[in-house]
């Protein structure tokens, strides 16, 4: 097999050379011949016996590839796909243009961030890269705890001998600026899918929060150690208000089960787990997958990950060091900054990068009567009842076949189904005329808020205790419409817009929005969206405030009965 | 009933004496708690100078609302800092404090293993030095 694959003629094992190989170690155990030829054939998977590690290498063959994603949930942390374009180029691999592009591999600081596209440029004669190490020393840079990835960083030097635990690729061949691969931190279709799936589980309404308790009762079944799932909640909560938004959640989702695939958990959250990434992206997979690929690919797909990364600088240094916020310099800030990122990205994350800076205004904002968890009585009907564990019933069956791993992917088309005909009614049409719309509002919002923050502050505490503020696109946008013709400005007092906007949020309907919306009631409301926000968190910041000093009375009244008992006898006698 | 939920020290020789020094000047701001009967929103603040002069440090202290006591002792030769300083300090360790209590894996009274507010008290600390 060394022969065949060429490394002995190389005189090393590069990633083509392993792809090769393992594929003719697949063909050797199914009982076809060692040769060039036989790894047209569609091969099962190569069983690794001496890896104490159980992973799966999976092969696609040529027919399968094109526009295919190979995606498991769990899996996909574990699995590496080989996708080959061209077999007939499999005789390159072996020539001395390759050696270049596999001696990188074995420098572990050059990849520190590669692009992505070196992977795929198909300047490579048609053969498509798929680095192993690299990926694993990729892997590694994500890897901020010391020891482990001094671990990782041995493993790559091993990568070509060993199967590692390798990382999955998701194929879009069209996609150059191919976003979605090997990153673990990189939450896949599938992934998300059954992320919302049991977000909706706990809370019905995918814009609203899950309280920390529940998530707590949730995260605690999943059977990590409790230091690391508080380093988990730590790293998603992003806005440290002890409850979890749908991105917050599925950030936190996803490094438990990275965690329990053996990733070691990062300092500081990936820039694919922010939240407001995860609400861009969350969008995407909402509609039709034709329009995926027009619209979402030809967006600005380079400039998301600019902006991406710009947040991302903003977030590591946030997440950090979220307390030391000074509270005027840094807010002005990172008002205009996400003012910025907010008119680049994509339309429809307008709302939700906004409220994000309203709540995290409203964090840097107030002298802070800090929240704890949220009460637990308003979601006790949102709980689960402690069922089974929903660390998923896929996840036990480590030991995968590739029929288990099929019968997975169905389920998940089933809840993707379930998923994209639930969001289908946000027409794709619907798009492209909001920018011009919402694009000249945001500003003017984002400036209007701070006046607003703080007069409302006072009137909303009374009357928005028990609102819930919806995010959400679909309904907002019938909301919108409706609310037309109610509101009549922002002179009326705050509280009629956000009766409204409940009562009608109750009703909603796949409209098409009307696009000639008058701006301000938009903004108006929007605006109220946010007042209500921000009265939500300094509630809830009190509420925990005051269920510590109640546990302190507690222990306080706890004490003194106790006295009480021991001085009773003696006064008896 | 006064056990640490978090103590760092930096420089490390002499990590003992600050101990001592912390759990002395505990008594101190039981004192003024009690003192204090209403106006609990203050935040509170030890007189300088509380140690001996030829140790030359000051140890400041600061209450939250539910009775978790922050001590912090500062070189006396340090004169940059101020009481504003001090106070956006304090601040600052509340603020980390609340986003460790919003986590609800964490239980009131355990010790303190977040590596964010490690994070922020090394910067901090570093920041002073």
């Amino acid at each position: 097999i060394t022969e065949v694959c060429g490394a002995k003629r190389v005189g090393y094992f590069g990633p083509a050379q392993f792809y090769i190989a393992l594929k003719l170690i697949a063909a050797a155990q199914s009982g076809f011949p060692v040769r060039i030829e036989s790894i047209k054939n569609e091969l099962p998977l190569p069983r690794f016996m001496a890896l104490k590690n159980v992973s799966e290498v999976r092969y696609g063959t040529p027919a399968e590839l094109h526009g295919v994603k190979f995606q498991v949930p769990h899996a996909t942390l574990e699995k590496k796909s080989y996708k080959r374009t061209d077999e007939g180029d499999k005789q390159e691999p072996k020539s001395p243009p390759m050696s270049p592009i596999c001696s990188p591999p074995a420098s572990p600081s050059t990849y520190q961030r590669i692009p992505l596209s070196y992977g795929y440029s198909k300047s490579r004669s048609g053969l498509e890269q798929q680095h192993g190490a690299p990926y694993e020393v990729r892997h590694s840079t994500h890897q901020q705890d010391g020891p482990s990835s001094g671990s990782y960083g041995a493993k790559p030097a091993v990568a070509c001998s060993t199967l590692n635990r390798s990382l999955s690729v998701e194929r879009e061949q069209q996609d150059s600026s191919a976003h979605y691969s090997d990153d673990p931190w990189r939450i896949t279709e599938e992934q998300r899918d059954y992320y919302i799936n049991q977000f909706r589980s706990l809370q019905p309404d995918l814009n609203s929060f899950i309280s920390g308790s529940v998530a707590k009762n949730f995260f605690t079944k999943s059977k990590l150690p409790i230091p690391e799932l508080s380093h988990i909640w730590e790293l998603s909560d992003v806005d440290c208000d002890g409850a979890l938004t749908l991105p917050e959640f599925c950030a936190a989702f996803h490094l438990v089960v990275a965690r329990k695939n053996g990733y070691q958990l990062p300092e500081a959250l990936p820039e694919t787990l922010l939240p407001e990434y995860l609400q861009a992206a969350s969008l995407k997979p909402m509609r039709d997958s034709a329009l995926f690929e027009s619209y979402s690919e030809t967006l600005p797909g380079g400039q998301q990950a600019r902006d991406f990364s710009r947040t991302e600088v903003r977030r590591s240094e946030e997440v950090p060091d979220n307390s030391a916020l000074l509270q005027d310099a840094k807010k002005d800030e990172k008002q205009a900054l996400k003012v910025n990122t907010a008119l680049k990205t994509i339309p429809k994350e307008f709302q939700h990068l906004t409220v994000k800076t309203a709540a995290q205004e409203s964090n840097a904002l107030r002298a802070r009567p800090r929240s704890r968890s949220y009460s637990s009585t308003s979601i006790e009907d949102a709980m689960k009842k402690g069922e089974e564990p929903p660390t998923p019933p896929p996840r036990p069956q480590k030991s995968h076949s590739r029929a288990s791993s099929l019968d997975l992917n169905k389920i998940f088309q089933q809840n993707t189904q379930a998923v994209r005909s639930g969001w289908l009614p946000p027409p794709p049409p619907a798009l492209p005329p909001r920018p011009s719309v919402s694009q000249t509002e945001q500003v003017s919002e984002v400036e209007l808020h701070p006046q607003m923050n703080r007069p409302p502050s006072q009137a909303e505490e009374n009357s928005s205790a028990k609102k819930e503020v919806v995010l959400s696109q679909p309904p907002s946008k019938p909301a919108r419409r409706k609310l037309r013709t109610e509101v009549q400005g922002l002179e009326t007092p705050e509280l009629s817009p956000t009766i409204n906007v409940t009562s009608s949020l109750t009703a909603v309907k796949p409209h098409l929005p009307v696009q000639k919306q008058s701006s301000k009631q938009k903004r108006a409301i929007q605006t109220a969206i946010r007042k209500n926000k921000e009265a939500n968190a300094v509630l809830t910041r009190l509420n925990s405030e005051l269920q510590q000093q109640l546990k302190e009375v507690h222990k306080e009244r706890i004490a003194l009965e106790t006295q009480l008992e021991q001085l009773r006898p003696v006064t008896v006698l | 009933q006064n056990y640490p939920l978090y103590i760092r020290s930096i420089p490390t020789e002499n990590e003992l004496k600050f101990h001592y020094t912390v759990h002395t000047s505990l008594d101190v701001v039981d004192e003024k708690i009690s003192a204090m009967g209403k106006a609990l929103v203050d935040q509170r603040e030890l007189y300088l100078g509380l140690l001996y002069p030829t140790e030359d440090y000051k140890v400041y202290g600061y209450v939250t609302n539910s009775k978790v006591k922050f001590v912090m002792v500062v070189d006396s030769s340090n004169t940059a800092l101020r009481d504003n300083e001090i106070r956006s300090m304090f601040r600052k360790l509340h603020n980390s404090y609340t986003d460790i209590m919003c986590n609800p894996f964490y239980n009131p009274g355990d010790r303190i293993h977040s590596r964010a507010f490690d994070n922020m008290v090394n910067s901090m600390m570093m920041q002073v030095c």
